[in-house]
């Protein structure tokens, strides 16, 4: 059995200089999640958590400290070592969706497959088909961002973290802007995802009915975490759906 | 990443923006389109420039009397009156390598035919000229020998003086003329020339023997001018100094005395020409290159604006596993492929406009391989020049600050 952890800080610290004054988003974080976690990282804003999602995705060097993503130290990774960690290993969705504007849903999934190794158009078109299939959105492969809603954009967006099989995901405020039945709809998707394939999740969150949906939730304070516990009663995302969808026809 | 992959993300980008990318692609077509339509223009004079040249006859020589003349119809330079017949036949009978000379005296004369009078040039030639010169006969035959030796009252109508005194395209052989009130009997009229590379209209021109004007016309016993014509497979180097000494000896001149004669062929004329016209060329095509370096900057212009305007995007890919380079690659290729694109419409546009120019004012206008070539290859540096930096700004963001970036 591999017991390494898909993520492994110890002793983690982030400190932009602006202007004359040092800001310590980070100020020693150490943890470990082990693969096949999904866990919700909390805590009021300017904590530091989308600074540690960063580090921890591989979009920024830390200031000190180590961290060792599968077993391998990246904190002292090139800036090309770093881009191909991102590209096989990782997969990011943000707040805001991020997809490229008019272009269609399967061209914004293939678009990593684009910067690993060379993957025939074919191959390309049926992985990102699948990854699309995946999150529900197999009939809507052309369809470009501005004909889709908030909800099925996040999900072209999960489909894209997906597509390169990384062994991490991480979302910053995934649903920060969806509505809650949307948003429980993206939970699914990541509970399934956590479930089925075993993939370790990471997300951030400000509400704290989202944050039961993990099954580990770490509270960040003035770039410290303050709070490390496991979810007690964790919700379903499934059961819920259809409870929503049972009083939508009560009503 | 492929490179089918980085062009089709190019040419989608451009696509994109079609109104943004046709006007800055109009920057580099009209600079290539001037390059090339500058550098046909000046390849056209100069070819038409050799190929006068040419038929003026390259082997031709002429000797001029005073030291500094130019060329051998120049008018008034009659003080030096040391160039005589004799000298002309000495040239003849001592220089090897020789086929033809004419002496010759020029002067400027009205001309009385019956119904009209006309000012023109008289060249006073040895019967010889018109084999130097390459010269053809309209109308009747070249005054001979004979008429020279007895400076006979015969004239050579060119054309243009023929259609000024007895009308377009008229035979007048046999008719009379008169120069400073003495009738010539008029023996034939001379084939269009045309203008001359230098001097005046080769048209407009009566020619009588020389030895006429001397005598009968002038008063004098020198000559202006000598006219040769060298023999196939010699050159003007071999045969100008021989003529040189000779003249100096017989012009008695000293060592440190300048030659009181000026020898010139029209071979070297021509060499001068045709790097007059080259320079020209070059002065042409490098004022065309500057708008071509506009083009350049307009490119620049909209590349610095498209990487600001897909910072989000660049972040993206940088997200996904972009690395610097490709982020790089796609900016650079983009631009080549703009540059390009514009460069290839601007060689089909330059070609119509050569066309066009060649048609319209009568010039001939060549577009050489080279010129394309050239035009094209200025358009794919320019490209590479001026995407460079728009390129590097946009490979140098920092994925978190372009993801970021509002
Ligand atoms: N690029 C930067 N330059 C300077 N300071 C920064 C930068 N990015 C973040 N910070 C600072 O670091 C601290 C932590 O920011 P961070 O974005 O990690 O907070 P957060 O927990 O994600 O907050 P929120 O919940 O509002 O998203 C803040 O004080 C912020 O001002
Ligand atoms: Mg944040």
């Amino acid at each position: 059995m591999n017991e390494t952890p898909v993520i492994a800080v110890h002793d983690l610290t982030k400190t932009y200089a602006v202007g004359d004054i040092e800001v310590r988003a980070l100020r020693g974080v150490s943890l470990q999640i082990p693969r096949g976690s999904f866990v919700a990282l909390t805590g009021p804003s300017g904590s530091g958590k989308s600074t540690f999602m960063h580090l921890a995705g591989c979009l920024d060097r830390p200031t000190g400290g180590v961290y060792e993503l599968n077993g391998r130290d990246v904190s002292r990774f090139s800036k090309r070592e770093l881009a191909m960690v991102r590209n096989r290993e990782i997969g990011f969705v943000f707040q805001g969706f991020n997809l490229l504007a008019r272009t269609s849903a399967i061209e914004n999934v293939e678009l990593p497959m684009l910067y690993g190794p060379p993957v025939p158009a074919r191959e390309r078109h049926r992985r990102a088909a699948a990854a699309l299939e995946a999150v529900g959105l197999g009939g809507r492969l052309d369809h470009h961002p501005n004909q889709l809603s908030g909800g099925q954009q996040q999900r072209v967006a999960i489909a894209r973290a997906l597509v390169n099989e990384p062994t991490l995901l991480l979302a910053d405020e995934p649903t920060g802007n969806l509505d809650s039945r949307t948003s429980i709809e993206v939970m699914g998707i990541f509970q399934r995802l956590n479930a089925e394939r075993g993939i370790t999740i990471v997300l951030v969150t400000h509400e704290p009915d989202i944050a039961e949906y993990a099954t580990r939730v770490i509270g960040f304070r003035d770039g410290r975490i303050r709070l490390d516990r496991r979810v007690l009663q964790r919700r379903d995302a499934g059961d819920e759906l259809r409870k929503f969808d049972a009083q939508g026809e009560a009503a | 990443m492929s490179p089918i992959t980085t062009l089709s993300i190019a040419v989608t980008a451009l696509r994109r923006n079609a109104m943004r990318t046709a006007l800055t692609a109009l920057g580099m077509i009209i600079g290539v389109a001037a390059v090339i339509v500058m550098v046909a223009i000046g390849h056209g004079a100069q070819s038409s420039i050799e190929s006068r040249i040419r038929s003026a006859g390259t082997n031709v020589v002429t000797i001029s009397a005073g030291s500094n003349a130019f060329g051998p119809v120049r008018q008034g330079f009659g003080n030096t009156t040391t160039l005589t017949p004799e000298d002309a036949r000495a040239i003849t009978d001592d220089v090897p390598g020789i086929d033809y000379v004419s002496p010759g005296v020029n002067t400027r004369q009205q001309v009385v035919a019956e119904a009209a009078n006309w000012n023109t040039q008289i060249q006073g030639a040895g019967a010889d000229l018109p084999a130097i010169r390459a010269w053809s006969l309209e109308f009747g035959s070249f005054f001979t020998e004979q008429d020279v030796s007895r400076a006979e009252k015969v004239a050579v109508l060119g054309g243009i003086a023929r259609d000024e005194l007895f009308g377009p395209g008229t035979d007048p052989t046999g008719a009379t003329i008169r120069i400073g009130n003495q009738p010539f009997r008029v023996t034939g009229v001379l084939a269009r020339k045309g203008q001359a590379a230098m001097g005046p209209d080769q048209d407009d021109t009566v020619v009588v023997p020389y030895t006429t004007v001397q005598k009968k016309l002038l008063g004098i016993t020198h000559l202006q001018s000598i006219t040769l014509s060298v023999a196939n497979g010699v050159s003007f180097q071999t045969v100008s100094p021989r003529i040189t000494d000779l003249l100096r000896t017989r012009h008695g001149l000293a060592p440190e005395d300048p030659d009181d004669f000026s020898i010139r062929s029209l071979e070297e004329m021509a060499t001068v020409l045709t790097s007059t016209t080259t320079t020209m060329t070059w002065l042409l095509a490098s004022i065309a290159a500057v708008s071509l370096l506009v083009g350049g900057i307009g490119i620049m212009n909209i590349m610095l604006v498209s990487v600001t305007e897909r910072t989000r995007e660049i972040g993206l890919r940088l997200s996904v596993g972009a690395r610097d380079f490709d982020v790089l690659l796609q900016f650079l290729v983009e631009a080549v492929v703009l540059s390009l694109t514009g460069g290839a419409i601007g060689v089909a546009a330059g070609f119509a406009a050569s066309m066009a120019v060649s048609r319209i004012m009568g010039w001939t206008a060549v577009v050489t391989g080279d010129a394309v070539l050239m035009s094209f290859g200025f358009a794919a540096a320019v490209g590479v020049f001026f995407g460079f930096y728009p390129a590097r700004k946009a490979a140098a963001l920092d994925p978190i600050a372009a993801l970021r970036y509002e």
